[in-house]
């Protein structure tokens, strides 16, 4: 009795939870739950194009997917390319981030709402609009990243069409798109840092850098975790600025994970060996943020 | 007025107008004439101003139609998963019922994959009923999510469970309390989730290449890629499509800002 009072209104009606759950928990189930399990098994069968008119013609061929795409120099290709990507355009893009957090939050610094919302704006736009849009600023002739560099007597760069440029092209531009989004969640975790931790270190005397070495970055620590986190998970996924602005190229070195798991799949319909890359993704991923995790617990001890 | 102060404008004074430069000369780029953006210098106000590459867009690639496609598909998507998830965070947040932790860390957990992992089977899946080049095959992946849901039950957690009782006492049902009480309340993170959605949806663009096979049913970022395979040379008519794709998004970004940003920030706090 003195229990059922103390659970109060939770406890005697779980049938309507199930109700309340069953419309959302059902869509997940079967739109992503089961394919989640699908793709698993198909990237252990050879599923193909012909399979797509009869699916008896699957047959199961073990592992031999993944151990195509070991030797798969499209695939090393494809999964250099986007390594190479996530390594440095996430601290790139965090240290931007944090920067423009710092900017903002200053005292010093009045109309921040208009700062915060033109650095915000990249964020909020169609990816797919702005890469199109990036890949005329990168024009090798008349777009406006060889003008400014032409101010400062730099000359110009074929930067979508040199094997060598790009990448950091996508890289560069996806900094710019993406900076504001981990720039809001920096600001949140810099508010929550106590006023009277700097008031002390400013009667002792501490200065700027000091303060931001051995308060700032400590207390964000956390944050910095988590922005790590969602911004590897999302650069691992690299997949439009490429297929806008390259197709992959020049020479194969722009070709992202992502995409070479839609060309095998969606458009040579190869969807066993699809599968199997996808699945390489997600390993990846899950790799990633489990180290992430794992030098959080380590620098908290 | 310090020297650092004057310093610190003027680097974000020139920082945010550099972030807003391919904005500038996308929408002035966008009422050119044919050839009038492929010269150098780059210029960011047009000689004159024409509105012929947006007559092309409506008039000659009938545009109208693939902009309601998105308009009408982020919509939906919204409405929809904005109901479901909401019912699920409430469950979530004020029902105690057997599994419910265990049930909560493996959605929580699964946040992880990858979307792309489920694109096959889906495809196949809605192929197999004859739904792919519908606008149910976009619909139907974005019917509930799992970062709404946790958004909203965080929420409603919030909100006292003696206004519940209460209702409760005078006799209200289950959905009567959900409708009367918790979505009133949670009009704030309701908005803030409809704008995450929104843009999502009208943003997205791997699920929408793949499902919609038909000029008439592509969302304007397919749309807008199909034409640059054919358009690559005119930037003109290029910069009038991506304003077209990104007008909408940025008013409803203006107009709505506190609610997003209060969004993210809610996003990243930790349990």
């Amino acid at each position: 009795m003195i229990k059922s009072a103390k659970n109060k209104f939770s406890t005697y009606s779980s049938s309507a939870a199930y109700i309340f759950l069953a419309p959302a928990l059902s869509a997940i189930f079967v739109f992503f739950f089961i394919p989640v399990i699908a793709a698993f098994i198909i990237s252990f069968t050879d599923f193909d194009i012909y399979a797509l008119g009869d699916f008896s013609t699957v047959r199961w061929v073990g592992f031999s997917n993944y151990f195509k795409l070991f030797d798969d120099p499209l695939f090393w290709q494809a999964l250099q390319n986007t390594f190479y990507f996530v390594i440095v355009t996430g601290p790139v893009s965090i240290a931007v981030s944090l920067t423009a957090a710092l900017l903002l939050n200053s005292k010093l610094v009045k109309f921040k709402a208009i700062f915060r919302a033109s650095y915000f704006m990249p964020v909020v736009t169609t990816l797919v609009a702005v890469a199109i849009v990036w890949r005329f600023i990168y024009h090798p002739k008349f777009g406006i990243m060889n003008y400014l560099l032409s101010l400062i007597s730099i000359s110009p760069i074929d930067w979508l069409g040199d094997p060598l440029w790009a990448m950091p092209a996508i890289m560069l531009m996806s900094v710019w798109k993406n900076f504001g989004y981990n720039m809001i969640i920096f600001i949140a975790g810099l508010q929550n840092i106590p006023e009277d931790l700097y008031e002390a270190a400013d009667i002792e005397g501490a200065s700027a850098w000091n303060q931001f070495r051995f308060i700032t970055l400590p207390m964000l620590a956390p944050t910095t975790v988590f922005v790590s986190i969602i911004t590897m998970i999302g650069y691992f996924q690299l997949f439009a600025e490429p297929y806008i602005m390259t197709q992959g190229g020049p020479l194969n070195k722009t070709l992202s994970i992502v995409q070479y798991m839609y060309q095998e799949g969606f458009r040579w319909w190869n969807m066993g060996y699809s599968a199997a890359i996808a699945f390489v993704l997600f390993f990846i991923i899950f790799v990633g943020t489990l180290i992430q995790f794992k030098l959080q617990k380590s620098d908290n001890t | 007025m310090n020297i650092k102060k004057i310093l610190l404008y003027i680097f974000i004074g020139l920082t945010s107008i550099l972030t807003l430069v391919p904005f500038i000369w996308m929408l002035s780029a966008s009422f050119m004439a044919d050839g009038k953006a492929s010269v150098f210098p780059p210029i960011f106000f047009p000689d004159e101003f024409v509105f012929s590459q947006y007559e092309t867009l409506f008039v000659r690639l009938s545009m109208a139609r693939t902009f309601l496609n998105s308009l009408l598909l982020s919509f939906s998507v919204t409405v929809i998963s904005l109901f479901f998830n909401s019912m699920a965070g409430f469950a979530f947040a004020k029902y105690r019922f057997i599994g419910k932790k265990k049930l909560f860390n493996l959605l929580l957990s699964s946040m992880i994959i990858p979307s792309q992992v489920t694109m096959l089977p889906l495809f196949l899946m809605l192929k197999s009923i004859g739904l792919i080049n519908t606008y149910m095959a976009i619909i139907i992946p974005g019917l509930a999510n799992i970062f709404g849901i946790f958004l909203i039950r965080q929420y409603i957690l919030a909100i006292p469970d003696s206004l519940i009782e209460a209702a409760k006492i005078d006799g209200a049902t289950d959905f009567q309390i959900y409708r009367k009480i918790i979505l009133p309340l949670a009009i704030p993170i309701l908005v803030t989730l409809a704008i995450f959605t929104f843009l999502g949806t009208w943003n997205d663009f791997l699920w929408p290449l793949i499902a919609l096979t038909d000029d008439s049913m592509y969302t304007l970022p397919v749309a807008l890629a199909n034409l640059m395979g054919e358009h690559t040379k005119d930037p003109e008519l290029m910069m009038a499509g991506s304003v077209l794709t990104i007008i909408p998004v940025i008013i409803v970004f203006l107009v709505l800002q506190k609610y997003y940003i209060k969004g993210i920030m809610m996003g990243s706090v930790k349990e």
